[in-house]
Order: C-alpha cells, then structure tokens, then sequence
C-alpha cells in the first residue's frame, strides 16, 4: 500500500516536470475583465499564435476601484509567489511601491535589444526608471481629465464651452439656474481626478511638475490658492447629493441624459460612449480641456514588468517583447480604447484608429506631457490613499490652509512631493 | 490505567485543533499586535514592501496617531459608524426578530411557511444582501418609489449618500459621557443589590463607581480617550453623530439578521414548557401579561446570545458596506474598510494591524463578560 502510493507520487511528480519542459505555463496578473476583457483576449490569443507552447493563466482581479487587485498582488508578492507578470501603473505606483523595494528586474537589456529607446517618448520612460535601470514596458496611454459634452445639450441651454475658469463659474451659474448639474462627479477617486486638474489650471504645467518634485510648498500660497479655486469648482458639482454613490459609468449617463453638462474624466469615457452607447464621437459628444490647461495632456500608461523570481522568466520576457511591438499595441490598442505608447504604431494603421484615438495620438506626439496623481504617477500609494483624507478635510470644513496644511503632513508621512 | 489512557486519546484528538488555531489564529493574531506597535509602512526610507524591509519598534505611535493626528479623521470617524451600526443593528434586528417570534408564535396559519420566508435571507451572504440592497436604494430606485405604488409621492432620501448627521455630540466629551453611562450602570447595579441586601458585593460595586469617578477627575481619561488638539480644522472633521448614510446599510443588515434572531428565539419558545404558561393562565393572568411577567424572562438568556452574537458580527462588518458603498465613502466608513484600504492599497501596514488591533479590543470587550457568565452558569 505504502510502495504503492510513493510509486504514484513519483509518477507524478515526474510527469509535473515533463509537461513543465514542453509547455510552460504563463500567468499574467491584471485587472482587465469586463468591458476590457477582449483587448487583453486578443493580445493572448496573439501570443498563442506565436508561442503555441506556452499556456497562459489570465488571472484578473476586479472591483473596489482597484483596491482587490492590489491585495491579491501584494499578499501574493509578500508570500514569495509573483506572477510571471503583472500589470501596473507607470510612475511612483510602479517605482514607490515595487522598484524601491527590490521586486522588479531592470529591463534596460530588453529595451536596447528592441530599440525602444527611440520609440517610447522620454517622458515616459522617465516614469519607469529608477536609479539607472528601467522596470516596465508600457502597453497603453490614458488621457485622464478631459472634460466630455454632449453638444447638443449645450446649443439646447444656449451655451458655449468654457476655456478659462471665469467663463465657467458664468457658465456654471447658469447652468444651476435651469437645475442642471454644471460639472458631475461620482465616487470619491473622481473627486481626486477633478482636484488634479484644478491644480494643473491654476499651477501650470511648471509649477504642478515642481509641487511633486519638492520645489513648491504643499503648504504654500500656491496651494491655498488651489483649494480656493478647488472650492469654487467644487460648488458647481453634485458632491452635496448623490455623487458618492455613482460610478464613472453612471456620472456619465447623467450627462448623456441632459441632467449634467460637463464630466471631467480620462478618455476610457470615450470607449463607453462609442461602444456601450453606441454615440459617434466628435458628433454625438465632444471633449475640451478643463479649463486653463489647453495643450497639456495628462498621462496615465498600463505597464507590464517582470517581478524578481517568477516562475517563467523566459516566456514572461516574450510577453514583454509582443507588449512592446508594434503588433501587440496596434492590436490591443484599438479595443481598448486607448491610444499606443509607441509613437510610431498609429501612423503604422491609422486605419485601426477613430476620430478621438487619432486626436489623442497627435496631442501625445505634441503636448506637454503631464503625469496624474491620481493614477500614481507623480505620488506613490501611499500618499493618493491619504489625499482621500485630505479631501474629506477640505469638503467638511471648507478650509483651504487647513488642507493644505493637512496635505503637507500626508506628502512627509508618505515621502512624496520631494520629501 | 484506563482513565489515562482516555486522557491520552482525548488530548490526541483535540491536537489538530490546538495546532491549527495556534498556527492560523493566535500565532498571526500575535503578529498583527506585534506588527501595530512597528513603523512598518510608516518610514518612507523602508519600502514596506521590500523583502529585506526593516521594521522598527515604536510602542504604541500607530495608536496615538489614530486617535489624534488630523489625516486619520476617517479612522476616528469609522469608530463613530461603528458604534451607531452596533447600536441600530443589534436593537432593530432583535425588535424585529422578537416581533417575528412573536406573530408566528400565534398558530397563525401557514407558519412553516412563513418561517422558512424570513429566515430565508439569512442564506444569502452579506454580499448578495449588499449588491440587492444598493439597487434598491438608489436616489431614484426602489425604495424611494415605494410611496408611489400607494399613489403617494415618492421619497427624495439618499439612502447611501445622505450627507446629514443626526444625534450630534462632541468627540472631546465622549470621556464624559462613558464615564455618565458607567456610573448609571452601576447605579443601577447597586440598586438591584441592595434590594437583595448583598452588601458584600454592594460594597464591591460602590467602589468601582468610585473607582470610575476617580478617572474621570483625575484626567485618566486623557491617556486613554485623546483629546484632539482644537485648531480650526479639527473641530469641524472631528466626528460630529450618526451619519444619515449609514441608515439604509443599517437596513440591508436588519433585513439579512432578523430571521436569524427569529429562529433563535423559536428554538427558545418551543423550550418553555408548556405547563409554565397554562398555570399562568389558570391563575388568571391575561395572555399579555403570559408574555411579559412567563415568556420573555425565559427567552432572557436567548436575547442576550443573540445580542452577543450580532453585536460581534456588527463589529467586523465589512462585507455589507463594501458591496454597498465601496472602499471609499467617507460617511459610511467602517473599521474593517480602512484595515483593507490602509494595508493593501496604501502599505501602511502598521497602521491597519493597529486598527484591526483596536477592534479586536472591541470584540473582546464584548465576548468576555458573556463567556465569564457561561462559564459561571455552568459551575
């Protein structure tokens, strides 16, 4: 009975490492499911194509505005069993959380084999360095804060859009005469989203830059100055009802419905209105810069790494190598609605690309590129799960030096805007 | 030889056990103790995540900072929902539940069935109650158009997102106010004892009372309960009463748990002998007063089971405001939301073991006292 039963095991344990040899397995960590589930389906099924052998385990974890992926990810990290590869933010979500702590290997080898160096923008590959070595390979760009319309809401109230502050508290006030929500938001990251423009309007792309690099006081005049603004803005908002309780989706059904005119948010807002609402952009609805930040483009950017110790170093690495070509984000790109890291894939298959996609890929080849707080970018995790306090602090007692004295403490805890 | 042998067997037996509630349980219970009193995740020179990372002791900071420092607002404020949940859950799903007992308790027909309605929901899980309950509380959805069905107009209440707060107090008197509702508990205690004559444990009692007074002048209290420094901020985020938002997940959990009390106190009421009830009634007591002077001293013991148990359950909860009001509503914030957000979105591991800390704290406080009088029953 007991020879038996090692027998078995031996067995098995060989067949284990037989099938290990031939095939591989590839597991990739993201929060892609849903409504992006196909574009990250395509770029498997892409692989699979090139790579027969090799299985892949898609895991995803979705929900809590990203806080379940993180968990799983970092409880799995912490107990020494990393995926093949995982998707992650570029910037200080990357680099604070991960680089500085000794789980990622540096990437440079891969990027001089490929010749990315000459195809990603330099200002995003500073988002993914650290210390001399590079940690990720970017599969997308988001544009975050845009602000969306719907035009012929706006003709129906007699109003054009805003391109200065000013113009819109006029516009704002008039709006709130006919009981229509100027500017909606919804749950508490939208808030954050919304603040992060506000200081772009009122900063400037220079002096936004310096507040994360620990040129300008978070304490500062500046900033008092930021949250006066942020309350000005805010009173045009639906924060005193029913904004906690909405998602992006529903904030954005408001405005489709002509109860709200204006939603600040990034252009995954684009891929809902053509593809779940089937509303053509440029026609049905419009996009502009918030006001006061024209030819600056907020990025975010979705970047797959390779940890210290997985598994399958070598098909992680092919992974990584179809993330970066111009195959893999011309094909994952266009149902993801979002536009390619790469500066040359969109003039490779303009094609594959609508109306918005194509202004975006020029206003990334042209702006000034912006990294977002929210999206942890410029700020490490720590210091956007903070903010949130932070935020609370200035919308229950309304006071501008109360939060920025509140948000200076959050920069020291947490180690970001330079200290 | 035998007894031996039996003790032998019986400790064999009970060895999984121990082993893996020592592992599982105590063993990480410890480490989450030990990892509150550390700055792991709060010294920006160490990343938290790091395998090598280095956690220095720093006794009991992560506390203080949570009672006093402006950015942990939210934790103090989660405290205050906490205490609100705990107090509307457990009384309205006993009321309920009680009344529930009660109706079926009147051979009215189809009891089985209607049995098995309310205690249906108990099925479910948390989730499930939460995600329904989120719909049907919508500014626009179910709930609110109820009064329409009757031809009424409809509510306009946010049931999720209600910024209002009712039952207003000031978190720097909270001291005061224990030390009030302490007092009053003794007094009361003192009363009952000394109808009985007990004055042994009058005397006992007295002095506790004292004791109670003693910290409340001498300024104890302040190491305890923190006072917040009152700078212009602080006065306006400290947490101010019960946040209006809290009361449709109070709903949702009323709605999942009062069946469960029903069934509780069922199993009670089919224990009372029926003898008990028909000498009531031949002594002339009116069916009212079978209930009130025979029935519920006899499900007392039942009722204080149950208020244990949902009081421990409206402790933890997390699930239930999860799946109805995310991660991140900051009216509706409980402990066991931010030991998530704070861990594993934000690595300030630290500061959720601290957190998770204070809130074992809580559960013992509750489960204790009720363990000790099991056990003293039992004796």
């Amino acid at each position: 009975m007991k020879r038996r039963l090692i027998l078995f095991l031996m067995i098995l344990v060989l067949v284990d490492g037989v099938a290990a040899q031939q095939s591989g397995v590839l597991e990739i960590f993201s929060w892609w499911a849903g409504d992006e589930g196909p574009a990250l389906e395509a770029l498997i099924a892409l692989y699979n194509r090139h790579y027969p052998g090799v299985e892949i385990i898609n895991a995803t974890v979705t929900g809590g505005a990203g806080v379940n992926f993180r968990a799983v990810l970092k409880t799995r990290m912490l107990g020494g069993n990393p995926p093949d590869s995982f998707q992650v933010h570029a910037g200080q979500e990357l680099i604070g959380t991960w680089v500085i702590a000794n789980r990622m290997q540096d990437l440079t080898w891969l990027y001089e084999e490929e010749g990315w160096f000459d195809v990603f923008p330099q200002a995003l590959i500073d988002q993914l360095s650290y210390a001399g070595g590079i940690y990720a390979v970017p599969v997308n760009i988001h544009r975050a804060g845009v602000m969306w319309y719907i035009p012929a809401h706006l003709d129906s109230w007699g109003i054009s859009l805003p391109t200065s502050l000013d113009e819109f508290y006029a516009v704002c006030t008039r709006l709130q005469s006919l009981g229509i929500i100027p500017l909606v938001l919804g749950e508490a990251w939208t808030v954050i989203h919304l603040w992060d423009q506000v200081a772009l309007s009122v900063l400037g792309a220079d002096g936004y830059e310096a507040l994360w690099q620990g040129d300008l006081s978070p304490s500062g005049s500046e900033m008092i100055a930021v949250w006066d603004t942020f309350g000005r803005v805010l009173d045009c908002t639906n924060i005193n009802q029913n904004a906690a309780g909405l998602s992006w989706q529903q904030a954005t059904d408001l405005l489709v419905a002509g109860d709200a005119a204006f939603n600040v948010m990034g252009d995954w807002v684009a891929g809902y209105l053509s593809t779940t609402l089937r509303l053509s952009p440029g026609e049905d609805y419009g996009w502009a810069d918030f006001p006061g930040t024209a030819d600056i483009f907020t990025w975010l950017s979705d970047t797959f790494g390779l940890p210290v110790g997985a598994p399958n170093e070598a098909a992680a690495i092919a992974w990584l190598r179809l993330l970066g070509s111009l195959e893999g984000q011309n094909t994952f790109n266009p149902l993801k609605g979002s536009i390619p890291a790469r500066a040359d894939a969109v003039s490779a298959a303009p094609e594959l690309y609508n109306v918005y996609l194509q202004y975006t890929a020029g206003e990334w080849a042209s702006a000034r590129l912006i990294g977002s707080m929210m999206h942890g970018v410029v700020a490490n995790e720590r210091f956007i799960g903070d903010f949130n306090q932070v935020l609370d602090i200035y919308i229950q007692s309304r006071s501008s030096t109360g939060a920025a004295a509140a948000m200076e403490a959050v920069c020291i805890q947490a180690g970001a805007c330079g200290f | 030889m035998r007894n031996r042998r039996d003790r032998f067997i019986a400790l064999l037996m009970l060895m999984p056990t121990f082993i893996l509630l020592g592992i599982f349980v105590y063993f990480f219970l410890g480490k989450t103790i030990y990892y509150s009193t550390t700055d792991w995740g709060e010294n920006p020179a160490q990343p938290a995540l790091s395998e090598t990372v280095i956690r220095q002791n720093v006794g009991l900071e992560n506390y203080q900072n949570l009672m006093t420092d402006v950015i942990q607002a939210m934790f103090r404020n989660s405290l205050t929902n906490m205490f609100f949940f705990f107090v509307f859950f457990v009384i309205g799903s006993i009321g309920l539940g009680l009344l529930l007992t009660l109706i079926l308790d009147q051979k009215i027909v189809g009891e089985a069935f209607f049995r098995t309605i309310f205690l249906s929901p108990m099925a479910l899980s948390f989730v499930v109650t939460g995600t329904i309950w989120r719909w049907l509380l919508q500014p626009d959805g179910g709930l609110n158009y109820l009064p329409t069905v009757f031809g009424l107009e409809p509510f306009h209440f946010n049931w999720l997102n209600s910024q209002e707060v009712w039952l207003q107090f000031t978190w720097d008197k909270v001291p005061l106010y224990l030390t009030f509702v302490g007092f009053a508990l003794f007094a009361l205690l003192a009363v009952r004892r000394a109808l009985r004559q007990d004055w042994r444990s009058l005397g006992f009692i007295v002095s506790l009372a004292v004791i109670v007074i003693l910290i409340f002048i001498s300024g104890l209290w302040n190491y305890i309960w923190l006072p917040l420094d009152v700078v212009q901020v602080e006065s306006s985020i400290a947490p101010k009463g019960f946040n209006a938002a809290l009361v449709g997940i109070i709903i949702a959990a009323i709605w999942q748990m009062s069946g469960y009390v029903m069934a509780i106190l069922t199993a009670g009421l089919r224990g009372i002998p029926e003898d008990l009830r028909e000498a009531a009634q031949v002594d002339g007591c009116s069916s009212l007063r079978v209930y009130t002077h025979i029935i519920l001293p006899q499900l007392r013991p039942f009722v204080i089971s149950t208020i244990i148990i949902l009081g421990h359950i409206s402790l933890k909860v997390f699930d239930l405001v999860f799946a109805m009001s995310g991660p991140d509503n900051a009216r509706t914030v409980m402990p066991g939301i931010l030991v998530y957000t704070k861990g594993f979105r934000q690595n300030s591991f630290a500061q959720a073991s601290a957190i998770a800390t204070i809130v074992l704290l809580l559960v013992v406080i509750i489960i204790v006292p009720y363990l000790y009088m099991q056990l003293r029953d039992h004796d």
